[in-house]
């Protein structure tokens, strides 16, 4: 018999397939660890048959949203999303990174004109999604650490 | 698909194809005469130019309005963020509507990375980058490319030297990009703490331009056709003792021009500090100071092909 360390959820979000290790980030991400609304489980370093390891998040009563669901790609690129209403998943998609990133990332460039007092949303084009390789839609520059950028 | 030139902005040089690029330098080329002076033109009779000057600037400024003025229209700016609404805290959107509604071409220097492409979004009159920080400069590397066409006929097959800062420089980042398209053979010279960026590297191998990197000037010069000298920008290093290290490593002087071919150029985005001495200036090589008129006639031909009176 399948071992249960943690509960099914009757209502909320379960986001599967992260990253091993970063389900804390991915938590960040998303506000929760800051602002706790919800019951989350983290399980982390899970047994995968596909990955080797796995980290999973159980995020009850909240369904998250599609803007959401692109920061999670950004640090979670393998991540599905399901969402869970009476115990059963009603909706299920595979993150995937669209090509321009509006508002959820900031330029790694402190003198880039989107960091300053300006009315505009940093946008940066998609170079490479694995690894993850941002350009910035102003100031060209390239950037690699997302993770550190997120708003 | 072949983009007309009306109405556009020219933030970045990797926005121009090699065919826009072309045609620039030919437009540039019809320029010539009234650059001198030497024929009247009213092409841009009635229009106005906006340079917005945040960062002080001699060539590119003055250059743009002797283009302007060349051409029959007329400028409107200001060359210092000093007395300006910058100053009180004004955003730049707000002074690129302001100058939208002033002018029909704006042409615009700012400290700050990714300006000129903010402008471009709140102003539907065409931006001109005038560089953006440490970012793009792209009519200089315009004049850049029409100077070697002009003096060698051709850019291709060219062995074209790049010496000094390749690691901050901007001109020499878009210059390399825009030598790229014309499969010219690149070298760079510089200490290996300012050799170019291994992202410009990798683009080179990937588009298959023949490059090599050196540290030595006088090994390359005896073969080099165009020798681009780029000044290592002090302001760039955080500590002065590092500064010191690599300052005054290349010097330009008419000995090491012994050995170089008789038809080799040199070129500089200028200004330059002590990285090619005055003597220089009056051997057949010294082409620093055409190439900085040379920026008259590709800003006429800019301004009067985004104001759509060239086609």
């Amino acid at each position: 018999m399948k071992e249960l360390k943690v509960q099914p959820i009757k209502d909320g979000t379960v986001i599967d397939h992260i990253t091993a290790g970063s389900a804390l980030k991915v938590l960040n991400i998303l506000g929760i660890s800051k602002n706790p609304i919800a019951t989350v489980s983290v399980l982390m370093n899970v047994r995968s048959e596909k990955e080797g390891k796995k980290d999973i998040v159980k995020i009850e009563n909240r369904e998250l949203n599609p803007k959401e669901v692109d920061k999670v790609a950004l640090i979670a690129p393998n991540a599905t999303i399901n969402i869970i209403r009476n115990y059963s998943v009603k909706q299920k998609h595979k993150v995937s990174l669209p090509d321009t990133i509006k508002g959820i990332v900031r330029c790694a460039n402190p003198n880039c004109i989107s960091n300053l007092k300006e009315p505009v949303e940093p946008v940066f084009r998609v170079v490479s999604k694995n690894p993850i390789k941002l350009r910035c839609y102003y100031c060209e520059r390239e950037m690699e650490d997302v993770a550190g950028n997120i708003v | 698909m072949k983009q007309g030139f009306d109405g556009r902005d020219i933030i970045s040089i990797k926005d121009l194809s090699k065919a826009d690029i072309n045609h620039i330098m030919n437009v540039a080329e019809e320029m010539l005469p009234i650059a001198r002076g030497e024929k009247k033109s009213s092409l841009l009779n009635g229009k106005i130019l906006a340079t917005l000057f945040f960062e002080p600037s001699t060539r590119t400024r003055l250059s743009f309005e002797s283009a302007m003025n060349r051409l029959g229209g007329n400028v409107v700016g200001f060359a210092t963020s000093k007395a300006t609404s910058a100053e009180k805290g004004e955003t730049l959107a707000d002074t690129i509507k302001m100058a939208d509604a002033y002018s029909d071409v704006i042409v615009l220097r700012h400290p700050n990375e990714g300006a000129a492409r903010l402008a471009s979004g709140f102003s539907s009159k065409p931006v001109i980058n005038a560089g953006d920080g440490a970012g793009q400069h792209p009519t200089q590397t315009l004049l850049d490319l029409f100077t070697i066409k002009t003096e060698k006929k051709r850019i291709k097959g060219n062995n074209i030297v790049l010496v000094g800062d390749l690691k901050y420089g901007r001109t020499a980042h878009s210059l390399t990009y825009a030598l790229a398209m014309f499969n010219a053979t690149l070298t760079f010279v510089a200490p290996e703490t300012l050799q170019m960026p291994k992202e410009i590297l990798s683009y080179l191998k990937e588009s298959g331009v023949e490059f090599r990197q050196s540290s030595s000037l006088e090994n390359v010069v005896p073969d080099a056709d165009v020798l681009y000298v780029t000044r290592i920008q002090k302001e760039r290093f955080p500590d002065p003792e590092e500064y010191a290290k690599v300052a005054g490593i290349y010097r330009v002087d008419p000995e090491m021009l012994s050995n170089a071919k008789k038809d080799m150029i040199i070129m500089h985005p200028l200004p330059r500090v002590d990285e090619i001495v005055p003597e220089v200036d009056k051997t057949g090589h010294a082409l620093y100071f055409k190439q900085a008129f040379n920026g008259v006639p590709v800003r006429m031909a800019l301004l009067s092909l985004v104001l759509g009176a060239k086609k």
